[in-house]
Formats: structure tokens, sequence, C-alpha cells
């Protein structure tokens, strides 16, 4: 990694990032809402073949939400390093 | 490197003085360093410079960019709990589903007896354990129909009403049809949980439900 990788992101570029993350994360909570009400309909309804494959992209749309997080924590990280 | 004792490359003291730095450009870069850094400076909500502000902002000030930048990455970490906690219901479904599959089929169990029954007439019946509540009803001298009683909009008690040809539930005006469970009316998608029955002799049994999405 070169020297300027490291250069902490100011707090314009950060407000900047974490609002794209929101969109972001916003949009896969509403995918998850809308998952899980489907499921819980179908489950209720007798159809179970759904309800492992739908736990399994629930768990990787969380993974995703988590990672961003995660990477948003190495930014803030990263900055108060250089301090 | 340019040579010193030529007099094109030598720069005039004049112009190099103190005072003078930056109208001549020859200044170091650290004069024009900010003395606060960008991202410590207090911005307030109404842009208005510090001085101007009143004396209790300027004793308790907000720095707006900053409490934007932490409210909208608070906001992100509610939503990623709230990520987690859909994936937990997720699988909580999961686990329900292991249970329900590991009961396997109900066993067979005797309602009524033919007899008992006038048209049109019902009688209330758990099946397949005592917590779930079901409804028989005749329809005609050799025409039964069995379905949980439990509405699938938020599991009031629904009341057979064979007159109107359907189940009503009282709870949100909610009514299904009443040969086929399917919702007519009200907030119910789904159909009520029909009871399999089986007529053995003179008397009538259930044998197994059926859940149904449509």
């Amino acid at each position: 990694m070169n020297t300027s990788s490291k250069r902490p992101f100011s707090r314009d570029q950060r407000t900047v990032i974490v609002y794209g993350m929101l969109v972001f994360v916003l949009i896969l909570v509403i995918l998850q809402l809308w998952l899980l009400t489907a499921t819980m309909n179908a489950w209720l309804g007798g159809d179970d073949s759904v309800v492992w494959p739908a736990a399994a992209v629930s768990a990787a749309v969380f993974a995703l939400n988590a990672g961003l997080l995660a990477y948003l924590g190495r930014i803030e990280r990263t900055r108060r390093l250089a301090e | 490197m340019p040579d010193a004792s030529d007099p094109r490359h030598r720069v005039d003291p004049a112009i190099n003085t103190p005072g003078r730095e930056g109208l001549t450009g020859t200044a170091p870069a650290s004069l024009y360093a900010p003395s606060v850094e960008r991202d410590q400076i207090t911005i307030a909500p109404d842009f208005a410079p510090a001085d101007a502000q009143p004396a209790w902002r300027q004793d308790f000030p907000i720095d707006w960019p900053q409490d934007l930048y932490v409210e909208r990455r608070d906001f992100m970490k509610f939503l990623v709990l709230t990520s987690a906690a859909f994936t937990l219901g997720q699988v909580w479904i999961g686990v329900q589903n292991w249970y329900r599959r590991r009961g396997g089929r109900p066993p067979m169990q005797r309602i009524a007896a033919l007899d008992d029954l006038a048209i049109n007439a019902s009688v209330v019946f758990t099946y397949p354990t005592e917590h779930d509540p079901c409804l028989l009803v005749r329809l005609s001298p050799s025409e039964f129909v069995a379905f949980g009683q439990k509405c699938t909009h938020l599991s009031c008690a629904v009341i057979p009403r064979p007159e109107e040809g359907s189940f009503y539930c009282p709870c949100h005006e909610g009514r299904f049809d009443l040969r086929t469970g399917v919702p007519i009316a009200g907030p119910p998608r789904r159909p009520l949980t029909r009871v399999l029955l089986d007529i053995r002799g003179r008397d009538i049994y259930a044998v197994g439900v059926e859940e149904r999405t449509i």
C-alpha cells in the first residue's frame, strides 16, 4: 500500500462516504424486511421450501452491511491515528 | 541546479524581505497553512461566524457538520443492528420449521358423530393440539368442512355464518368462504388452515391439516 492511500479522509469526505453507505444499507434493510415478511407468509402458509434460502440471503446481506460498517470504523481509526 | 553566479538566477533581496512574502510569491508554504485544521472548525447551524452567535451558543457551540456526520454514522449503526435482527428472525423461522417438521403428521382424531350435526350446524374442536381450535361445519347431508378457527390476520377466533356462506372475523371485519376457507373480504390474505376429514362409519375424523398460501 502506498502512502497516499493511508491519508485520512477529511470530515467532509467522510460525511459523503457515510451518506453513500447509508443509502445502500437502507435499501438492503428494506429488502431484508420484505424478505422476512414474505418468508413468514410462505411458512405460515405451509410452504417451507424458501425458509433456508431466504435465511442465507438475509445472512449475506447482513454480512455486507456489517462489512460496510467495519470499513467506516477503519476510516475513523485511520483518522485518529493520523491526529 | 542553477548557477548562483549567473545574474539571471539571482533573487533580488528587496522582494524577499519580511512583510512582502505574500505579495511576491516567494513566501514559504507554511505561511499559508491554516492555523486550525479544517475538520476542527466549529460551524454553527446558521453558518454565521462565532462572534455573531448568541452567548449560549458561544458557551455551548454545536459543530453542525460534525453533528451531521455523527448522526448519520450512528443511524447506520442502528440500521446494521436492524439488519442483524432481521437475519435472526429468518433463522428463528428456520428453527421453528425444523420443530414443525420433526412433529410429523398429526394423529387421527374423532371429532363428532354424523348424527350430532344438523345442516348448517357447526361444532368446535381442537386439532392437532389443544391450542389449535377448529370448526366443523355441515354444509349438506353428505358434505362437511373443517377449518382452523384462528383468523390468518391476527389469530382472532372466526365465527361460522352459514346463512351468509362465510366465516366472519369480528376483530377486523375479515371474511372467509365457508366452503374453501379462502379470504373474501377484510385484511386476511391467507386462507384458513384446512382440517382434512375422513368419515368412517357414522363418525367424522380429523386426519391432518393443510396450510395454504392461496
